[in-house]
């Protein structure tokens, strides 16, 4: 049992992944994460939607962001949220992933957020879960980050409006990003214009036009007019062998610097999911500079965080409504 | 309904209308009453207590109250009272918001079926509806009034 469709009549019942959501559907997750929005600003930064819930943070794999605003997001709700990591966990003496999801089970949890490195993790987990459970796939593998896809998506829309003006570079490491794999399928749901990956071919994925990219190699060419320029980190720990020559190379190559933003379009916003590498991937003048909405992608991973655990948790407004 | 208002006028009241029927009645009052402070506006969506039925509403509105409403006196407008249900979680909301002095109620339509201890104050017509009839306003420009009759 995957990800429903809403928009196509089904109830969201897990998150997995951004590639079976129709573009309506995720539009309907950014206009309630654009509510959620005020809740923040608020005095009292709380809403009482899920109350006496319980969500288990679970992590196999170091996080901050995600984790932290996972945790904001379900405290907002008002739900109570336990946070699991592993490296304090019964899975160091060998207890398999569905056992530790199965014993959290039987202490009522509601919902799980599950980061783990294996590909199909948060899938595996959704479907053994009884039917009152939910599954939010947090990242898994190189297969998937579905939420940090959407807060992309929101905050481009933020910023840019109409996505079927936008032109998207995704520069970088593609090949092991989930993030990645998560912002093509959303960008090509909503009908971005162009959307590019620039990196060095080893650095792509096999035949990665077929998931209706353009592939670059030469930087500069990649960006040139671009309106949004989502750079990606560089995961070492994921890479087996040497496939970029070295650090200093890259980054001469492949590097954000203020001389090569300018080639893109001048009110092009420049974007990371994080954690970043300074000096590898991108330049420090440009991730602190003007054109960066780096830390506001952070802030409105709360608010849409929040939209997917509401919509989750409740039942879909939408799910009478829709043919 | 802006006579029954005079009453209220001065504690120098804060008007807050519940989206949507609720702010089209509080606008018209807030005109007639010539208030000085600005209107506010609810949106109940993240109080209902049937969210667990029905869910959560993809399109929310935001909640807009431009002013403190600490230690003022509160008049809540909706267009229709019926269960009380809304009612309640409006206040459930100005309370995560501040402690007012005061909230009152006025609605422009009271109707029979209650289901919580909620009493207007400010009263604009009373109707007696047969269990399966509904009462809606339509507007805003301009403000109407439907009776429907639910088929079931």
């Amino acid at each position: 049992m995957t990800s429903a469709r809403p928009g196509n009549g089904h109830r969201l019942r897990h998150f997995l992944t951004t590639d079976d959501l129709s573009g309506r559907a995720m539009i309907e997750i950014l206009d309630t994460a654009e509510s959620f929005i005020s809740v923040g600003e608020r005095e009292i930064k709380k809403v009482p939607l899920l109350r006496g819930k319980t969500i288990v943070n679970l992590f196999f794999e170091a996080s901050t962001r995600t984790r932290t605003t996972f945790e904001i997001a379900g405290k907002r709700l008002s739900a109570d949220i336990i946070n699991i990591n592993t490296s304090v966990s019964a899975t160091q003496k060998g207890e398999s992933l569905l056992d530790t999801v199965r014993n959290l089970e039987a202490m009522h949890t509601d919902l799980f957020v599950i980061r783990h490195p294996a590909s199909g993790a948060a899938d595996l987990v959704a479907r053994s879960v009884p039917s009152h459970v939910h599954v939010v796939n947090a990242g898994d593998g190189r297969h998937a980050h579905p939420t940090q896809g959407l807060l992309d998506m929101f905050t481009i829309r933020r910023y840019k409006g109409d996505f079927r003006r936008l032109t998207v570079a995704i520069v970088g490491d593609v090949l092991h990003s989930r993030v990645a794999r998560s912002q093509i399928h959303a960008l090509t749901a909503l009908g971005a214009k162009e959307v590019r990956v620039v990196a060095p071919r080893s650095l792509l994925p096999a035949a990665v036009e077929t998931l209706g990219v353009t592939a670059y190699t030469d930087m500069a060419q990649g960006l040139k007019d671009a309106d949004v320029i989502i750079m990606l980190r560089l995961q070492f720990e994921r890479m087996s062998g040497a496939l970029i020559p070295s650090a200093r190379e890259y980054f001469d190559l492949y590097g954000l610097t203020r001389e090569r933003l300018t080639l893109a379009h001048p009110d092009a916003i420049v974007m990371h999911p994080g954690p970043m590498n300074r000096g590898l991937e991108i330049a420090s003048e440009v991730a602190d500079g003007p054109q960066s909405v780096i830390l506001p992608q952070v802030t409105n991973g709360i608010a849409v965080r929040m939209a997917i655990l509401a919509r989750l948790a409740g039942a879909s407004a939408l799910e009478s409504k829709t043919p | 309904m802006a006579d029954g208002a005079q009453t209220f006028m001065e504690r120098r009241p804060v008007l807050i209308g519940i989206h949507t029927g609720g702010v089209w009645v509080a606008e018209r009052l807030h005109e007639r009453l010539d208030l000085e402070e600005p209107l506010g506006t609810l949106d109940i969506s993240f109080y209902r207590d049937d969210f667990s039925q029905i869910g959560i509403h993809p399109q929310v509105k935001t909640s807009h109250l431009p002013i403190s409403l600490d230690g003022r006196h509160i008049i809540l407008v909706d267009d229709v009272l019926h269960t009380g249900r809304t009612i309640r979680a409006a206040m459930n909301e100005i309370f995560d918001f501040a402690r007012p002095a005061s909230i009152a109620l006025a609605v422009l339509i009271v109707r029979d079926g209650r289901e919580l201890p909620v009493q207007p104050d400010i009263i604009g017509a009373t109707v007696a509806l047969k269990p399966r009839q509904h009462i809606k306003l339509t507007g805003p420009n301009p403000l109407g009034i439907k009776i429907l009759e639910k088929t079931e």
